[in-house]
Formats: C-alpha cells, sequence, structure tokens
C-alpha cells in the first residue's frame, strides 16, 4: 500500500496530489482536515476502521470475491425445483443486454427531458402489465410482492376508512409478517381459512367474518399452495355487499392462460414481476407492481410513481412525467400517501424488455408449457407409493406433495436429492403445521422432460 | 448565448430517435423469443391445456401485448437507452443528497455469476455459504464504519430502512407498554421526507423541527417539543443543506431524557467515512444506503438497498433473519426475541449487497476514509467557485465548512432576472448535465443541491462550473432562450397540465387510447 499521503485509487481521480492542492489553494485550507473544523473532537472517531485493507488490483479483487461465490451451488449447478415466489424462469439476452447498459443502470432521477428513455421504458412496462392485468393503472415497481400487498392493503384501508382486511391464510408467512409489519398497528389483519382438501377459499369463514367495518380482502390466484382459486368471483361478491375492496395478488407469468382478476370482481390487483425477465439472486431481485381501475379514488391513494404520457402535437413528440405528484411523500412528507423513494425500476425495465419480447403469443405459451409441466409432474410423483397430491383443486406451475405415508420427511428426502445434483420441494412443514411431510414444487420454462422425469426417478428411489 | 472560447462546456446534443411506443411498433404474427414447445409425449398425455383449468378461469383474449420481432425489440430499447442521462455519461453531481458516484464495472462482472444470480432463496443453507458469507462479513464492516453493534440488510431502501427504524422503536416502546403513550416523532425539516412519511406510516405524529437562522435545526425547539409522548427522533446529519451538526450528542441526550429512540439517517454517509459514526453521536439505530455512498448503481430508480444498524440493546428487534457464523458455518438465524418480524420478502437485496461489498473491498479502511476526504474536497471546491457565480448564494452562515452537499440558491438570480432553478434545471440538458432542484418543501427560494462525490475529477467539476457560468450569464443577456430550454435534449418543453388532471393523465397506452383516441 502507498503511504497516506500518496494514496491513488483508480475510482478517485483527485486524490492525485496535484489536484488535491489546487482545489485546497482555491478553498484557502493547506490540510482537507481543515474542513472537518466543525465537527468537535469529542464527535471525532481517531481510530482506524478494523476493515480488511484494501484490494487495489481489479484482478486481484476479481478473484477475491469469485472465491467466495464459488461456495455456492447454484440453480445451473443443480436442477431445482424451488418456487414459492421467486422462480429460475428463463432470462432472454436482450433482457440482461438492456439493464446492463450503462445509461439504464447508472441513471436515477434525471428530469423527463435528459431522462426522456426512462420515463419511456417504465410507462411502457406500466402500459404491458396492464395489458396483461386488464387494469388501466399499474405503478413503477414497488420493492417487492409483500410491500405491494401492504401498500394495497392500506389504499383498501384509506379508501373505505376502515381498518380491518382480510387474508387468505394459504398465504406464505414470509410474505404475510411484511404485510403485518407494514400494517401494524393501524390495520388489523384477520385470516380466513380455507377448505382442507381443495385449498379454496371457506367461503362460510368468510361470510363470518365481514361486516360493514372489513375494509376488505385479499387472496392469491394461483395461491402459494399452488392451486387454482375458483371462487373469485364468489368472494368479489360478497365482499362488495359490504362495501369492501377485493385485493387479488396474482403471478403475472399465468396471465397469458388464466382470466386476470379484474375480470371476477377485483378492484387492486398486485403481485410481483420477478418471473418475468429478472433472475433471482436469493430473492434479492424481486419486484413489486400494483394496479387498479383508471379512477381517481383509486389513483389518489397510490404512493408509488406513476408515469403518464401525453402528445406534444407540435413537435411531434411524446412526452412522459410524474402523474398526481402531490400524492407523494416527495411533494407532501408526511401528508403523502405512506412513502416513496428509490425501489425497483430497473427489474421494471427488465419486465418490459421481456413482455415486448413474449408477446401475446409467448405470454401463452408460457402459461400452457407450465400448466402442462406442472400437471405432468404431479400425476407421476402421485403415482409413487406412498406419495399423493395434496389438494384437489387444479394448479398452474407450482403443487403440494405429500409424503407422509413414505415414513419419510421433506427434509430427509431433499437432503438425499441434494446429493442427487436436486433441489427438491420447499418444505412447507414449519410454516403450516397441517401440512407436514408436505413440500412445494415449482416447475418452470428453464426445464425440459427430461428434468422432470429425473426428478420423478429421483424421488422413486428415495423413498423405495 | 455562444459558448465561450475559454469555456469547458461541450457543443452538445443528446440522442434524438423519436422513438415510437412499442405498440406502434406491433405487426401482428412477428415474435421476439419462443418458448420451448412442449414435448409430443406430455403434450399426448395430457390433451388440451384448457381442459386442465377451470373452464371459467380460462383467458378468453389474449393480452394485446406489441407483436414485435426481437431485432426491433434490441433496438427500440437500446434508443431509448440512448434518450437516458446515466451518471456514467454524465457528470451527474447535480443531483445532491442523492450520492451520485461511479459504480464499477468490475462490480456488474462480478454480480452477474450464476453463482451469485442462479440462486434461490429456499436452498439449504449449506448450498449459499459464499452469500451467506459476504452478508456476515458486511455485517462486521458496518459495525466498523458506525461504531453500533449488529446489521440487518433487509431493508430495500434508505425509505424502508426508516420504516424499519420506526417499527423497531414503536416495538421498543410496545414491550415497556409505552407504545400508546409515546406516538410522536420529531424529525427536522431538512432530514430526508421518509424521516416523516415513513415513520407516519406506523401511525406516528409527526413533529417536525426547523433550522434556527444558522441552518441547523434548532435546539431550544427541540426541547421545546420533546416530552413523554415523544417515541423518538430520526434525524439526518448532515442535512441537506451539507452542514455537520456539532451539537448533534445533545439532540440524542435530550430525547433519551425523555425516554425517546434516536435514528441516524446516514442514507448519505459519503463524507463522513471513518470520520465520525452514530455511536459517538449516542444514536441507538442507523441506516446506510448502499446505493449512495456504497456505490451500488442506481438503475433508473432501484434495485436499492440499507444496512441498518442498532445497539446491542435494540439488537433482538431487528428483522430475521441474521447471518450467524459458528466458526466453520454460515446459517440463517431466526432468533432475536422481540423481532419486528420481515420487512421485505426472503433476506435482502443481494445484487446490491454484493457489489457494495466489492467496493468497500477494494478500499479498505484507508481508501474509505479517502472517499470521504475527498468528496468533501470536491464539495467544498464547489462552494468556493458556485458562489462567486453573479446570483447564486449558499444560504446559512451556520458551519464554517460544508461537508458533501451544498444547498444553494438561485433567488437572488431569479429576482433580478425571473430566470429561476426549473428554468436553469432544463437549460443545463443542452449541455448534457443534471441539475436537480431539491426536496420539497423549498424553504431556501429556487434551491439547487450540489453533490460531487469523490468521483470526479478537478476538470469535470470544472466543466459543471462552466455550465451554471454560462447559464447565470446567459440569464441575463438572453434569457428567452433559457426559459424556452431544453433545445439540444430528447425532447422539448412539455405542456405538464393533463399529469394532474383525471381527465386527461393517461399512466397507460390503453388509458391513452381511451382518453385521447376514442378507443
Amino acid at each position: 500500500m502507498n503511504t497516506k499521503k500518496d494514496f491513488i485509487h483508480p475510482y478517485i481521480p483527485n486524490s492525485v496530489p496535484a489536484n488535491k492542492d489546487a482545489m485546497m489553494k482555491k478553498i484557502g485550507i493547506t490540510d482537507i482536515d481543515q474542513l472537518y473544523e466543525d465537527i468537535p473532537e469529542h464527535l471525532r472517531f481517531r481510530e482506524k476502521m478494523k476493515i480488511p485493507k484494501a484490494i487495489l488490483s481489479e484482478v486481484l479483487l476479481k478473484k477475491h470475491v469469485e472465491k467466495i461465490l464459488a461456495k455456492n451451488k447454484s440453480c445451473e449447478d443443480q436442477l431445482s425445483f424451488l418456487g414459492g415466489g421467486c422462480v429460475n424462469n428463463y432470462v432472454p439476452a436482450i433482457c440482461d443486454e438492456i439493464t446492463g447498459r450503462s445509461e439504464f443502470l447508472t441513471a436515477y432521477a434525471g428530469e423527463p427531458y435528459e431522462d426522456h428513455g426512462r420515463f419511456q421504458t417504465l410507462f411502457e412496462y406500466e402500459s404491458m402489465m396492464a395489458e396483461l392485468l386488464d387494469f388501466d393503472v399499474v405503478n413503477v415497481p414497488t420493492y417487492d410482492w409483500g410491500q405491494a400487498v401492504s401498500t394495497s392493503v392500506r389504499m383498501a384501508g384509506r379508501i373505505t376508512g376502515c381498518n380491518e382486511m382480510l387474508i387468505s391464510d394459504t398465504i406464505s408467512s414470509d410474505r404475510f409478517k411484511v404485510i403485518h409489519n407494514y400494517c401494524h398497528p393501524l390495520m388489523k389483519l384477520t385470516l380466513v381459512k380455507h377448505h382442507l382438501e381443495s385449498g379454496m377459499m371457506d367461503l362460510d369463514d368468510l361470510s363470518s367474518k365481514l361486516n360493514s367495518n372489513i375494509a376488505g380482502i385479499y387472496f392469491e390466484n394461483p395461491s402459494y399452495l399452488g392451486f387454482i382459486e375458483e371462487q373469485g368471483q364468489e368472494i368479489a361478491d360478497r365482499v362488495h355487499a359490504f362495501g369492501g375492496e377485493v385485493v387479488v395478488g396474482a403471478d403475472p407469468s399465468s396471465l397469458g392462460v388464466l382470466t386476470p382478476p379484474s375480470q371476477y370482481g377485483a378492484d387492486i390487483c398486485c403481485g410481483d414481476i420477478q418471473s418475468l425477465g429478472n433472475h433471482m439472486y436469493f430473492g434479492g431481485s424481486v419486484a413489486g407492481f400494483i394496479s387498479s381501475r383508471d379512477e381517481e379514488k383509486y389513483v389518489m391513494e397510490y404512493p408509488s410513481r406513476l408515469f403518464g404520457v401525453t402528445r406534444n402535437e407540435k413537435e411531434g413528440e411524446w412526452n412522459f412525467n410524474d402523474v398526481a405528484y402531490s400524492r407523494t411523500s416527495f411533494d407532501g412528507r408526511e401528508k403523502g400517501k405512506e412513502f416513496i423513494g428509490t425501489a425497483a425500476a430497473l427489474y421494471g425495465i427488465s419486465t418490459a424488455v421481456y413482455l415486448s419480447l413474449m408477446g401475446p403469443d409467448g405470454m401463452v405459451d408460457l402459461g400452457k408449457k407450465l400448466v402442462s409441466y406442472a400437471n405432468y409432474t404431479a400425476r407421476r410423483l402421485a403415482e409413487l407409493k406412498g406419495v399423493r397430491l395434496r389438494f384437489t383443486a387444479s394448479m398452474f406451475k407450482e403443487f403440494v406433495i405429500d409424503f407422509s405415508e413414505t415414513g419419510k420427511s421433506v427434509a430427509e428426502i431433499n437432503q438425499v436429492l441434494l446429493e442427487k445434483g436436486i433441489f427438491g420441494g420447499k418444505d412447507l412443514s414449519v410454516e403450516f403445521p397441517e401440512l407436514l411431510n408436505c413440500a412445494l414444487f415449482c416447475v418452470t420454462d428453464n426445464h425440459t422432460k427430461d428434468d422432470l422425469d429425473t426428478l420423478i426417478d429421483a424421488i422413486r428411489e428415495v423413498i423405495s | 448565448m455562444e459558448i465561450k472560447k475559454d469555456s469547458r462546456l461541450r457543443n452538445f446534443h443528446q440522442a434524438k430517435w423519436d422513438e415510437e411506443i412499442i405498440f406502434e411498433l406491433s405487426i401482428p404474427g412477428e415474435r421476439g423469443i419462443l418458448v420451448p414447445e412442449v414435448e409430443p409425449e406430455i403434450q399426448n398425455e395430457l390433451g388440451e391445456v384448457a381442459d386442465l383449468l377451470p373452464k371459467h378461469l380460462v383467458r378468453k383474449n389474449k393480452p394485446a401485448l406489441p407483436e414485435v420481432s426481437q431485432m426491433r425489440v434490441l433496438k427500440h430499447f437500446l434508443r431509448l437507452s440512448q434518450e437516458t442521462l446515466g451518471a456514467d455519461l454524465n457528470i451527474d453531481i447535480g443531483q445532491g443528497t442523492c450520492t451520485l458516484k461511479y459504480n464499477p464495472k468490475v462490480n456488474e462482472t462480478i454480480v452477474r455469476s450464476h453463482k451469485a444470480s442462479k440462486l434461490h432463496p429456499d436452498q439449504a443453507e449449506s448450498t449459499v455459504q459464499g452469500t451467506l458469507q459476504i452478508i456476515y462479513e458486511m455485517d462486521g464492516y458496518f459495525r466498523e464504519i458506525s461504531g453500533l453493534d449488529a446489521f440487518s440488510f433487509q431493508p430495500s431502501s434508505g425509505s424502508h430502512a426508516i420504516l424499519v427504524m420506526a417499527s423497531i422503536m414503536q416495538k421498543y416502546h410496545e414491550v415497556r407498554d409505552e407504545a400508546d403513550q409515546r406516538d410522536e416523532l420529531i424529525t427536522t425539516i431538512f432530514s430526508h421526507p421518509s424521516d416523516a412519511a415513513a415513520a407516519a406510516v406506523k401511525g406516528y405524529k409527526i413533529i417536525t423541527v426547523f433550522p434556527d437562522k444558522d441552518g441547523f435545526p434548532a435546539i431550544e425547539e427541540l426541547k421545546r417539543v420533546v416530552s413523554n409522548r415523544t417515541a423518538g427522533l430520526f434525524i439526518t446529519n448532515p442535512e441537506d443543506v451539507g452542514m455537520f451538526n456539532p451539537r448533534i450528542d445533545e439532540f440524542t441526550k435530550i430525547v433519551h431524557e425523555a425516554g425517546g429512540i434516536c435514528g441516524y439517517d446516514q442514507a448519505n454517509a459519503n463524507g463522513i467515512l471513518g470520520i465520525t459514526r452514530a455511536r459517538e453521536a449516542g444514536f441507538d439505530m442507523c441506516f446506510f444506503n448502499l446505493h449512495k455512498t456504497f456505490a451500488t448503481p442506481h438503475g433508473c430508480g432501484g434495485p436499492a438497498g440499507a444496512a441498518l444498524g442498532v445497539t446491542n440493546e435494540m439488537k433482538p428487534y431487528l428483522p430475521v433473519p441474521t447471518v450467524a457464523f459458528d466458526g466453520t458455518n454460515y446459517r440463517l438465524d431466526w432468533g432475536n426475541e422481540y423481532s419486528i418480524g420481515k420487512s421485505r420478502v426472503f433476506y435482502g437485496a443481494f445484487p446490491v449487497i454484493l457489489r457494495a461489498y466489492a467496493w468497500i473491498r477494494s478500499l479498505g479502511a484507508e481508501g474509505l476514509k479517502e472517499v470521504a476526504r475527498i468528496a468533501v474536497l470536491n464539495n467544498n471546491y464547489m462552494l468556493a467557485n458556485i458562489i462567486e457565480i453573479d446570483g447564486a448564494t449558499s444560504p446559512y452562515p451556520g458551519g464554517k465548512r460544508r461537508i458533501e452537499q451544498v444547498r444553494y440558491s438561485w433567488d437572488k438570480l431569479y429576482q433580478e432576472t425571473g430566470v429561476g432553478t426549473h428554468d436553469i434545471s432544463l437549460r443545463m440538458c443542452d449541455f448534457g448535465f443534471h441539475l436537480w432542484s431539491s426536496h420539497h418543501p423549498f424553504i431556501v427560494p429556487e434551491p439547487f443541491t450540489i453533490e460531487p462525490t469523490e468521483s470526479y475529477s478537478k476538470a469535470e467539476l470544472d466543466e459543471f462550473l462552466d455550465g451554471l457560468r454560462h447559464i447565470a450569464e446567459e440569464a441575463r443577456l438572453d434569457p428567452e432562450t433559457v426559459k424556452s430550454a431544453p433545445h439540444r435534449s430528447v425532447v422539448h418543453k412539455m405542456d405538464e397540465s393533463c399529469m394532474d388532471d383525471p381527465k386527461r393523465w393517461a399512466i397507460t397506452w390503453r388509458a391513452y387510447l381511451k382518453k385521447h383516441k376514442g378507443r
């Protein structure tokens, strides 16, 4: 390492002494430390931070980090059947090409002039999601599905003036905890039971919990446990009868083949776009969407950025800008709707590219493929001795397998699968005590029939 | 006005493609990418896919997405990228408080590895030891940077970290049966808007302290507003004006004596790494934005990430899980006794954490301190030059020095010429710069905030200064050119009025067609 006086780092051009000297001269100082003279001595940290020595060369830095990452086994090293809100769907090459562009990667908060492209791309993201969802308003992405539900619930609370929200009890506990923290203590969340056989919502339990103080309901379709909720319209009708808002969480990758929730009574639809052109990153590259009808009642309750379009006929130009900016906390601090800041825009850009590539037929083909693979795999597995499909309702891409009668726990089965190069289904034993020895399996468009057969054969071996 | 001969200003014009909206490019039948077909054996076995789904839930009309061939999709988004001025191309110092700095490309290479990108959050812990190690080591580094005792990387952004701080504070008071009584959160007007807004989400009544005549948050006002209703204080330091509050430890003392909790908003800590810390200032919690100080790219507005730290006393309240290490293996630790639960699905923005890790390792302790010192040098160099521009001022005489940023004012210029911050921002586009106004409300009239970070050379700072000088002079000689800007940007000055009109606003293409084309 250089001595302190000439510590020159490639990321810090003015660490060069000549630059420093010229600038200090302009300021009228002789030592940079003079610039800290307003910080009282008792607040100064005079020790050295115990952080490892700089790895100054790029090549050694890269080797160092890659050596640590090499300890991981990825879903390229292994065959994975994990889902549950994060999936190993194929990411088209052009998605990575565009999101890797310097301009998009490093832009932030430019005006709608020098950042015209950022505004247009995110407007197109909103617009294509709107076609999938059959709704006229979609936000610029928020953090994740958990945040999207949380905000949807709070929107329902503000719209109705009520503070109790019903939530289907088949939601993932992970997501539920996020919503609970966000809503506590202003809104109460009450779980609605499901039918143990079909998985679908227990409508009697729903009705027993409905009253005019309910802000609304949140349920998912397809559900976290994979099955398709067939009673969407019935649920919506019952909730609407009490003046509640209907919020539905949807897997956007299902909407090439499944009816969007807006067509069976949803007032707000939300979910995650990770499956549409984004990698997994240990669950770290998720992003949430919120959508609704284009009514002031809804639009004015979004905390998110909403980019709108207008036409400059004189110049022949499309223009984009923030719609109803005064809603936001940027404008009104605590008087704004919830809060807004940096969230997950780049993932929205990747999804814009993804949906442009897929088009209507691509989304239909994707949906069909996932439904086919899930049904094929589930059927084959259920033919094995002691293995059964847990829910009777139809499925989209995920399904729950009950291993109880094999005499083996999911943990035991997954350990052997791991050694065979397979990440088995997610163990649901802890999350849902009634699903002891059950696992949630997920198929993707990254799989082939060979992959599915590999899993089926491996499980056959493990349990016999 | 002509560019002067000795000026460093560029004869710039941004890419202007007049690119269509993607839907306008649609030609029926074109495909951008194909999904592999389902193998015939499976098709034969299962029959029609529609028969596997509930009849009434089979989508009737295909989603009306655009149909565009692959190269045209690529070209479309490449053109839109060129119509965006990223920090990589810009001298991006005009967005003060946001710390737009160099995001090293080697970190982008590292983050693309499938050993990072193709990890599922529910994989066995034994298969993600590298990832857990990085999160664990980051915890250690941030303890050193802040002096606090434990970190969570679950917050998705700075604003989100404020929400988590508010959640922890609330839980802390709940455990002591004081949550109902302690319903007020104190912040300052020059702290980020989210310090107020995110705390309000948790039900807090927000009390905002304004600056004294020197520009520091008024300590007498703080003394007046604290009480047994005080849940806590969330405060930035340096605040948006860029001065270090030398009495910050008195602030925390006053709030602690009233029974409150103190959260330090260190979203932007770029001027104080290794110089001064949350510990010595008496804070219970603090957070750092990884996408600001720690050099991860802003991505047009995310992904972001934050490191949220607490003292040992507050550790049991952190979101779960955190990462533990037994000397051999790393594991997820779900054991925090009073945990608020979760603030984000899964475990945090790993691609952001990974880049920040690489950045910290590239600098070491000495380098981090050099980052801060040069960021402050650059800032004070800008200050010394900007206050010489006729029409620009730096309000508040409080500190002798500024730390990493300065909030300036064009008010003098505006009073003398009618040209203000908004006009100048749009004119800056014409030279390849971005100039932001500032956070609302505009306590400083006609504000702008410059934060030069450590990433830009003296020559680049001088170029940006020439831009400000040129436009300030132009405002006097040729104000119409400034007011009608931009002239060399992607688009011309727009009529924004429809954006606030529910009858005309169009948040999606289909809404535009309905409202403006009668479809």
